[in-house]
């Protein structure tokens, strides 16, 4: 015979080749898990301060200590103390409570309202699309930190107002993510299976559209409580979220501007505890998009399946 | 005489979670001047990997990681990147599945020709555009001076193959690598396109290596047939012979698989081969057809899959094959 | 003699899609163009037969798919199920005759939901249609996985670990599951390679004559077709232009579009064909369907008069009808 064929499995050469090729699609694996377990150990850490406040802390967040104001950082006050002579280290450990409640409420309230409203507007369509997607342009249309502002001018400042606020402008992005999702998902062939095996349409909708729409919508809201902590600190540092003397990372960073050159630590460690608690999610956010992949989205359906999707969606 | 192109030994790996899987593994064939080779087999047999190997073209994170492609007596896989260049399009070609991705949708059809001809052959803007109204022409588009304005989202399927066909003839290749010319496109546009092919392989004595799934393509269009299964070769032969007396048991099972226009309503029941395809990282020891194979036996364990003669110019992987006769 | 009723018979069913204005078009105030997908299609099916259903990209043999399933909404023309009509039925109304009508689709891979195990795919419809509670469904499962060759561990994976030859089989289990008695198969070999396509349509086959269903069988491939079907229409342009019993249609064309698609057709003749191409052209946008006999732009044998008349279905065998006034071939 014309050929000799020897077998691939014995050589040397090769055989380290391979094992680079074999290192590197494993290393690229880890750096994926990594990043997600990293995002958990940051985020867990400051669930656990949150929740462990009191253990963990000498003093109270708000127990002055006049005598020992403006100091640096020391083995007794780790973050140092500020001009009333609070800790602020134990201030953080405390305002880590209200800023990850405010985070994930303000994540999350607007994340279930934007998937309902996208999830209908995009399996509906007709009038309630329009209305639902029009309100979406007009709430994406204006800055997202003055519209929330402009609605706590309405309902006053506070929690509540920022918990309203934020949740009014929050759930446009989720809505118009998730509608786009379900546009697609739509045309995919199990959900014309599912009417075609006679389902309801909340059946159609809450059992094979939304498991398969929500997983964008849970990446991006690793990266939405990053956003709204941010703003709540933004807020507070205007004035308008949290009050004083509570505790709260934003409103911290705002009561130490005036010391800035004089004592550092009052503004910039707070900031630094903002920036950390930002990566930790961010971490989680990257390591889930890796995680989750990109799902059923492999193949395109075909010519008549698409030709049928453009007149649909025009009808 | 030595064959236009002769692949050796190819292997060409991809990394898996565990070990490698082997799109392609100790694959070796034979492309004559002026002929058509066909490479048949079913979707991870490794034969559209195999053909990319060719031209250095692997998809990331895949490597190929031994093996000699020959192009008139010149190693591809150890030539200077420039010199790989200069050989691509120019001598060797290659035209795809999917003639919608392999278009630039924002260039006109006479961009993306003239583009070709003026990289490739150095030629003006003039002279390349008038070149590619005769090049057009000739792969039988209508109006070919209108068309060059055209995008290709303009055009039907079978028209952008044509296009594609027009650009990759357009330095009029010694050799055509066409990866399911025509796998998307509907029966009678198949039978146009692969009549042009025909047509042009005798105008300028071009040879062509057609991968395919469809084996009443290979049988009505090639000169001699590979038959590929989990990155192996399984069988060689001159086309009428391996469809005479094909002599590997998946060769035999997938033609006896075949439905056919002759004899319609006599409800037949298919010849299957059942299980399913193999997976490629975690393939059985020695011949990877075993465990779906009616004829398979404990010494199959030990097989080589090196090709023994099982006929004039016709060999076989499997060396138990007189028994299928 | 008169024959026993069919199952389904259609008369004269039409869809059309109303397409997107263009920018400039909406300004003129012109009408959106019109798709007409299916138009005019009379077919029957009669009890315990296959009608095979073949065409091109175009041809609207999806389309007609899903209006037979009610997936979309026929704009005119009629649906009769075992002597009901069901085209103007609406969706709450069609109750029952959804469970008895069901579709296996084309691609195993888009067809399964990514986020549901197999076991919970099948139990679903027998629960929904209240053929059995929710325990007894589960009891179910394995019983329907054997029915089309899969094991009974298969209900626990997730659609993802299967071949698309095993996920098609899912796919007409779960099609199967609520006791149908027309599944139409709108092209479910086509993604499927050739060796698993042969177990695909020898399962179909033998579920059809075990379970008496009645098939309809859409494919674009003539072969397949040719193997699994009693009778078998051929569509071009959203027309079936030819008509009857699978052997005296491929066996005998009286359409010029049938015998074209025959010879384009690639059998296992081991020669090199020399020979021309056997159609010619592009097929025209269903946007714009040439006037008369809308093969007439592609047709060898077209004379004048093709594109004046459009050709009415002419008898020209036993149950055997096409559309065409010049029929070469008779």
């Amino acid at each position: 015979m014309r050929r000799s064929i020897v077998r691939p499995r014995r050589e040397n050469a090769k055989a380290q080749l391979l094992r680079a090729l074999e290192r590197r699609a494993r290393s690229e694996r880890r750096w994926a898990a990594a990043s997600l377990w990293v995002g958990v150990g940051i985020v867990g850490l400051f669930v656990f301060c949150a929740l462990a406040a009191p253990l963990i802390t000498s003093s109270g967040p708000n127990d002055q200590d006049l005598l020992h104001t403006l100091q640096p950082p020391s083995w007794g006050h780790l973050l140092g103390t500020d001009n009333l002579g609070r800790d602020i280290f134990s201030r953080s450990v405390y305002a880590a409570r209200i800023d990850l409640m405010v985070g994930l409420i303000t994540t999350y309230v607007p994340l279930v309202l934007g998937v309902g409203l996208g999830l209908l507007a995009g399996y509906r369509g007709g009038w309630l699309e329009t209305v639902v997607m029009r309100a979406v342009d007009v709430v994406i249309a204006f800055p997202f930190i003055v519209l929330v502002i402009v609605v706590i001018a309405i309902v006053g400042p506070g929690l509540l107002g920022v918990y309203i606020g934020i949740t009014v402008v929050g759930w446009a992005l989720y809505a118009r993510l998730t509608r786009a999702e379900v546009l697609v998902v739509k045309e995919q062939q199990f959900v014309l299976a599912a009417s075609s095996l006679g389902y309801s349409n909340a059946r159609v909708m809450l059992r094979h559209i939304l498991p398969n729409v929500l997983r964008p919508n849970l990446v991006f809201s690793t990266l939405d409580i990053v956003l709204n902590i941010l703003v709540l600190a933004s807020l507070s540092f205007l004035g308008l979220g949290v009050q004083p003397p509570t505790a709260e990372w934003g409103l911290m960073v705002a009561d130490g501007q005036t010391f800035l050159l004089t004592a550092w630590w009052i503004s910039t460690l707070p900031g630094f505890v903002i920036v950390l608690s930002g990566v930790g999610f961010s971490l989680i956010g990257d390591g889930l998009a890796d995680r989750l992949g990109r799902g059923w989205r492999g193949r395109a359906g075909e010519a008549e399946g698409a030709l049928l999707t453009v007149v649909e969606d025009g009808a | 005489m030595s064959a236009l192109l002769e692949v050796r030994n190819l292997n060409t790996a991809f990394p898996a979670a565990h070990g490698a899987a082997f799109a392609a593994n100790g694959v070796s064939f034979d492309v004559e001047e002026g002929a058509t080779k066909g490479i048949v087999g079913e979707s991870g047999s490794g034969k559209s990997i195999t053909l990319r190997s060719v031209l250095g073209i692997v998809p990331e994170p895949g490597r190929v990681i031994e093996g000699q492609v020959l192009w008139r007596g010149r190693d591809l896989l150890t030539l200077p990147p420039r010199e790989l260049r200069a050989i691509r399009g120019r001598e060797i070609s290659m035209i795809f599945q999917d003639p919608t991705s392999s278009l630039n949708p924002v260039f006109t059809i006479g961009e993306q020709i003239a583009e070709t001809l003026r990289v490739k052959l150095g030629m003006g803007g003039r002279e390349a555009r008038a070149r590619s109204v005769e090049l057009l022409d000739h792969v039988g588009i209508p109006a070919a001076k209108e068309r060059l304005r055209s995008y290709p989202h303009e055009l039907s399927g079978g028209m952008r193959q044509r296009v594609m066909i027009a650009i990759a003839i357009s330095c009029r290749p010694k050799l055509l690598l066409a990866d399911e010319p025509t796998t998307a496109l509907d029966v009678t546009i198949q039978d146009q396109i692969l009549a042009l092919l025909a047509e042009l392989q005798d105008e300028f004595g071009m040879a062509m290596v057609l991968v395919s799934h469809d084996l009443g393509i290979v049988a009505q269009n090639c000169d001699s047939v590979t038959v590929m299964y989990a990155g192996h070769v399984i069988e060689d032969a001159p086309t009428a012979e391996l469809f005479r007396s094909p002599s590997h048991p998946y060769t035999v099972g997938l033609l006896r698989a075949l439905p056919s226009t002759r004899e319609p309503g006599t409800r037949r029941r298919l010849a299957q081969i059942t299980g399913q395809p193999p997976d490629l990282t975690q393939l059985p020891e020695g011949c990877p057809f075993r465990p779906r194979c009616a004829w398979s036996r404990d010494a199959c364990k030990d097989v080589t899959m090196e090709l023994v003669p099982a006929g004039p110019l016709h060999g076989t992987a499997c060396p138990f094959f007189e028994e299928l006769r | 003699m008169t024959a026993p009723a069919p199952l389904l018979e259609t008369t004269d069913l039409v869809k059309w899609f109303d397409l997107r204005r263009s920018p400039g078009g909406r300004l003129r105030r012109e009408a959106a163009p019109r798709l007409t997908a299916v138009d005019g299609v009379s077919l029957s099916v009669a009890r315990n037969t296959t009608l095979g259903v073949v065409g091109e990209s175009g041809s609207g043999k999806t389309t007609l798919a899903r209006c037979l399933t009610r997936l979309v909404e026929p704009d005119g023309g009629s649906i009769v199920f075992d002597g009901t009509e069901i085209s103007s039925l609406r969706r709450s109304e069609l109750g029952a005759l959804r469970r008895r009508i069901q579709i296996v689709f084309q691609d195993p891979y888009t067809s399964l939901n990514p986020q549901m195990t197999v076991g919970s795919m099948l139990a679903e419809p027998l629960r929904v249609h209240g053929i059995a509670e929710r325990r007894e469904a589960r009891a179910r499962v394995p019983e329907l996985l054997e029915l089309v060759g899969l094991a009974p561990r298969v209900a626990r994976v997730f659609p993802r670990e299967l071949s698309g030859g095993q996920r098609q089989r899912v796919a007409i289990a779960r099609a199967l599951a609520p006791q149908p008695d027309l599944l139409v198969a709108d092209e479910p070999v086509s993604a499927l390679d050739v060796s698993i396509q042969a177990q695909i349509l020898n399962l179909l086959a033998d579920l059809a004559e075990r379970l008496g269903l009645t098939m309809v069988f859409i494919s674009h491939q003539l072969s397949v077709i040719a193997h699994i079907a009693d009778t078998v229409a051929v569509m071009y342009l959203g027309r079936i232009v030819e008509s009857g019993p699978v052997e005296t249609v491929f066996g005998n064309p009286q359409h010029p579009y049938t015998a074209a698609l025959l010879a384009a057709n690639p059998q296992i003749v081991p020669e090199r064909r020399r020979r021309k191409p056997a159609i010619r052209g592009d097929i025209p946008s269903p946007l714009h369907i040439p006037s008369g006999c809308r093969f007439r732009t592609r047709c060898a044998y077209a004379e004048e008069r093709c594109a004046a008349i459009d050709p009415p279905p002419e008898r020209v065998g036993p149950g055997h009808v096409a559309r065409c006034v010049v029929l070469p071939f008779r």
